[in-house]
C-alpha cells in the first residue's frame, strides 16, 4: 500500500494531469526540495507553469488563491506548517468564506489550503500544534482530514472539486504512514463501514460482540486510538467502536449518533488543546440527541507544546491517555494508574 | 467618445444617490451604517470610464461610486441598502459587500488586494485580455498584506490596476500622523509605475488613468494611480470630527461644479431632472420590495 504522502503526491500529480485549472502555490514548493514535507514534489518540473513558488506571504498566497477560484481556476494552496493558519486567518474567515453566501450564492471560491498540522517531532511551540480547531465551526468553511484508512488522496481530489473553500488538515505523522487495507494487520478483526458521503466518515468495530463506548477521532490521532483499542481489547476485554472522521466541519454526525445508540458512551480523541475544542462540540451535540450519554474527552493540554520530547509527550495525548479514558468511561478505573 | 454631459449625468447620479441615501437613514428605511464617497465622484467616473464592463473591478467599503460609475444598476443598489430580496445580493451584503457581472467589493482593509492580484493573475493565465482593478484608500497603506500583494503583482507580472483614493483621512485620523514616507515610494519600491493627480476634474482623471490602463494593457504588469481627493461627507455617519471652517474649505473643490462649467445652464438642468427621475424611481421601486426570508435549507 502507498503512504498517505505518497496518495496525496499521485493525486497532485493525477489532478494536474487532467485539469489546467489547479494551480499550485506555496512555499519552497519547487524541485528538487519539492515542498517542506514533499506532498507536492515532482510537480514544478511537470508542470512548471501551474506550480507558484512564492515567498513568507501565507496572507497573499491564500489571497491571490481566493482570486484565482472567484475567476475560474483551482487553486490549491500549502501553508508550509498548520501553525501559519493564524497568517490566513482573514483571508478565510472574511473573504473565502464569506463570499458564496454573502453574495447570495452567485460567487463559488474553490480553494483548497493544505496544511501539515500536529506535534511530536520536537518543533517546539509555533510549529507542533493542530489549531484547525479555530476554523471549524465557520460557516461557507469545510474542514477536512485525512488518515491512513480513507484515501487521502481521493480526499483530497473531492477537495479540489468541490465549489466551496476547504481546509485540508494533513498531520505530519501521517505522511510516512501506509494506508491500511480492512481485513489485513491492525484491522484484521474489525469491520469497516463507510459513510458514502464526499468526505467520508468510517465506523469500525469487531462483528459479533457488543461494544462497550464509541471513540471518535480524526487524522493521526486514529493510529493511537487503534492501538488503545486493541489494548483494551486484549487486556480488559472492552469492545470498542470507532468513528473516525474525514470532514470536521460542518458537522455530519449521523454516524456517531448510530453508534452512541448502542453504546451510550462517547470518548472523543483529538491532539488539540482540550478546551473549547472539537471533542467539546461532538460532546454537545451527542448529548442534546442521546439520552444517558456518559463523556470523556482526551485532547491535549491548555498548554503551548514543548520543544523537549519529555514535556510534548506530557503534553499530548498517548495511548495511555486514550486507554485510561476509555477504562474510566467504562467504569473499569480501578484497574489503572489514576493519572488525572 | 464619452461625452462631458455623460460624464457630469453619471457623477450627479452618484452624489444624489448617495445624499438621497443618507436622509433614508433620518426616514427608517435604510438601518446599519454606510460609507458615501461625496466629493470623491470624479475618481470613480473617471477611472471607471476607461474600464470595459468585461474587466474586473474590486471596490471597499466605500463602493456605491464605483458601482454606479462601473455601470451597475441605481434601483438594485437600492434595494441592497435597504435590505431587500430584490437586492445585489439578497440583502445579505449590504452597503460593503455587494457583488454584480465582475464587480465585487467587501468591507475589509487589504484584504482585497491579494484577491484582485489573483484576480488578475487568473485573467492572464486564461488569456482572457481583461484587468483587474482594486481600489484603495490611504487608509489601506497601514495594512501589512497590502505589501505583500504589491511584491507579487510585480514580481508575476499581474495586469493589476491599483487606484488609490487618497482622502486625507482614515475615518477620522489624518494622514499626516499615519503615514511615514512617500505614498507613491510604496509603489515604485516594487518597481511598480505611479501616476499620481491631485485633481478634482473628471476629464484630469479620466486622461491619467487611460494612461495608467494602456501601460497596464500593454505590458501585462501592475500600475497604479494615486488621486488625491477630499471626501466631504463623514467616513460614514455622523463620525466627521473636522471644523466647519475645514470642511467649508474642502468643499470648493466640487468635482460637479468643476465639470459643470462645460455644460450649459440647461444641460445641467436636464441632468438634475433626469437623475432624480432615475433615483426616485430607484428608491421607490425598492421600497415596495419584499424583504428576504432565510432559505430552507439555510435554516436547519
Amino acid at each position: 500500500m502507498p503512504t498517505v504522502l505518497e496518495s496525496l503526491n499521485n493525486a497532485l500529480h493525477r489532478v494536474m494531469e487532467n485539469d489546467d485549472r489547479v494551480y499550485v502555490l506555496g512555499e519552497d514548493l519547487l524541485d528538487p526540495y519539492g515542498g517542506a514535507f514533499k506532498v507536492t514534489r515532482g510537480l514544478s518540473t511537470k508542470y512548471p507553469a501551474h506550480v507558484l513558488t512564492t515567498p513568507i506571504s501565507e496572507a497573499a498566497i491564500v489571497g491571490l488563491a481566493n482570486g484565482m477560484a472567484m475567476r475560474g481556476l483551482r487553486p490549491v494552496a500549502e501553508i508550509m506548517f498548520g501553525d501559519f493558519v493564524t497568517l490566513i486567518a482573514d483571508q478565510l474567515v472574511n473573504h473565502a468564506a464569506k463570499f458564496n453566501w454573502m453574495y447570495n450564492r452567485n460567487i463559488k471560491v474553490p480553494i483548497v489550503v493544505r496544511t501539515p498540522m500536529g506535534g511530536r517531532r520536537g518543533y517546539g511551540p509555533t510549529h507542533s500544534q493542530s489549531l484547525e480547531k479555530m476554523f471549524m465551526g465557520v460557516p461557507g468553511l469545510k474542514v477536512v482530514a485525512p488518515n491512513t484508512l480513507g484515501d487521502p488522496g481521493q480526499l483530497l481530489e473531492s477537495a479540489i472539486a468541490d465549489d466551496d473553500p476547504v481546509l485540508f488538515v494533513e498531520h505530519k505523522l501521517l505522511y510516512p504512514r501506509s494506508l491500511l487495507e480492512p481485513g489485513q494487520g491492525d484491522l484484521i478483526d474489525f469491520k469497516v463501514h463507510e459513510s458514502g458521503e464526499t468526505y467520508p466518515n468510517f465506523i469500525l468495530n469487531i462483528p459479533n460482540q457488543v461494544p462497550q463506548l464509541t471513540l471518535a477521532t480524526y487524522g493521526y490521532n486514529f493510529e493511537l486510538a487503534r492501538a488503545a483499542v486493541l489494548n483494551l481489547l486484549m487486556e480488559y476485554e472492552v469492545f470498542t467502536e470507532i468513528v473516525l472522521f474525514s470532514q470536521l466541519s460542518p458537522f455530519d454526525l449521523k454516524i456517531l449518533f448510530e453508534s452512541l445508540q448502542r453504546t451510550h458512551r462517547l470518548l472523543t480523541v483529538e491532539e488539540g488543546t482540550l478546551s473549547l475544542g472539537w471533542g467539546a462540540e461532538l460532546a454537545a451535540r451527542a448529548a442534546e440527541r442521546v439520552n444517558g450519554l456518559m463523556i470523556r474527552r482526551v485532547a491535549a493540554l491548555d498548554l503551548p507544546i514543548a520543544n523537549t520530547k519529555s514535556l510534548e509527550q506530557s503534553i499530548l495525548p498517548s495511548v495511555q491517555d486514550i486507554t485510561s479514558a476509555a477504562l474510566r468511561l467504562t467504569e473499569r478505573k480501578g484497574e489503572v494508574h489514576d493519572y488525572i | 467618445m464619452i461625452t462631458h454631459y455623460a460624464l457630469y449625468k453619471i457623477m450627479l447620479l452618484i452624489r444624489r444617490f448617495e445624499e438621497r441615501l443618507l436622509a433614508e437613514f433620518g426616514t427608517g428605511k435604510l438601518t446599519g451604517t454606510t460609507h458615501v464617497c461625496i466629493g470623491q465622484e470624479a475618481d470613480a467616473v473617471g477611472v471607471l470610464s476607461v474600464i470595459d464592463l468585461e474587466d474586473v473591478v474590486f471596490s471597499n467599503h466605500r463602493c456605491h461610486g464605483h458601482f454606479l460609475a462601473y455601470g451597475g444598476e441605481p434601483y438594485r443598489l437600492a434595494a441592497e441598502l435597504m435590505g431587500k430580496s430584490t437586492g445585489l445580493v439578497g440583502g445579505r451584503g449590504g452597503s460593503q459587500h455587494i457583488q454584480w457581472h465582475n464587480f465585487y467589493s467587501n468591507g475589509i482593509q487589504g484584504g482585497i488586494t491579494p484577491i484582485a492580484a489573483g484576480m488578475a493573475l487568473a485573467e492572464k493565465a486564461l488569456r482572457t485580455g481583461k484587468i483587474a482593478l482594486v481600489f484603495i484608500g490611504d487608509g489601506t497603506l497601514g495594512e501589512g498584506v497590502l505589501y505583500e500583494s504589491l511584491n507579487l503583482a510585480s514580481l508575476w507580472e499581474l495586469p493589476l490596476f491599483i487606484v488609490l483614493e487618497n482622502n486625507h483621512f482614515a475615518q477620522t485620523t489624518p494622514v499626516e500622523i499615519s503615514l511615514a514616507g512617500s505614498m507613491a515610494g510604496r509603489f515604485s519600491a516594487f518597481d511598480i509605475p505611479v501616476w499620481e493627480l491631485e485633481s478634482s476634474d473628471v476629464l484630469e482623471i479620466r486622461s491619467i488613468a487611460a494612461k495608467t490602463v494602456d501601460f497596464i494593457r500593454s505590458s501585462g504588469r501592475p500600475g497604479c494611480l494615486i488621486l488625491h481627493t477630499n471626501r466631504f461627507a463623514a467616513h460614514s455617519k455622523g463620525d466627521d470630527t473636522r471644523s466647519p471652517e475645514e470642511l467649508e474649505r474642502i468643499r470648493v473643490v466640487d468635482p460637479l461644479s468643476i465639470h459643470g462649467k462645460r455644460l450649459t445652464a440647461e444641460e445641467r438642468d436636464n441632468a438634475e431632472q433626469e437623475v432624480i427621475a432615475i433615483i426616485d424611481d430607484a428608491f421607490n421601486r425598492a421600497d415596495s420590495d419584499p424583504y428576504p426570508i432565510l432559505p430552507t435549507e439555510d435554516a436547519i
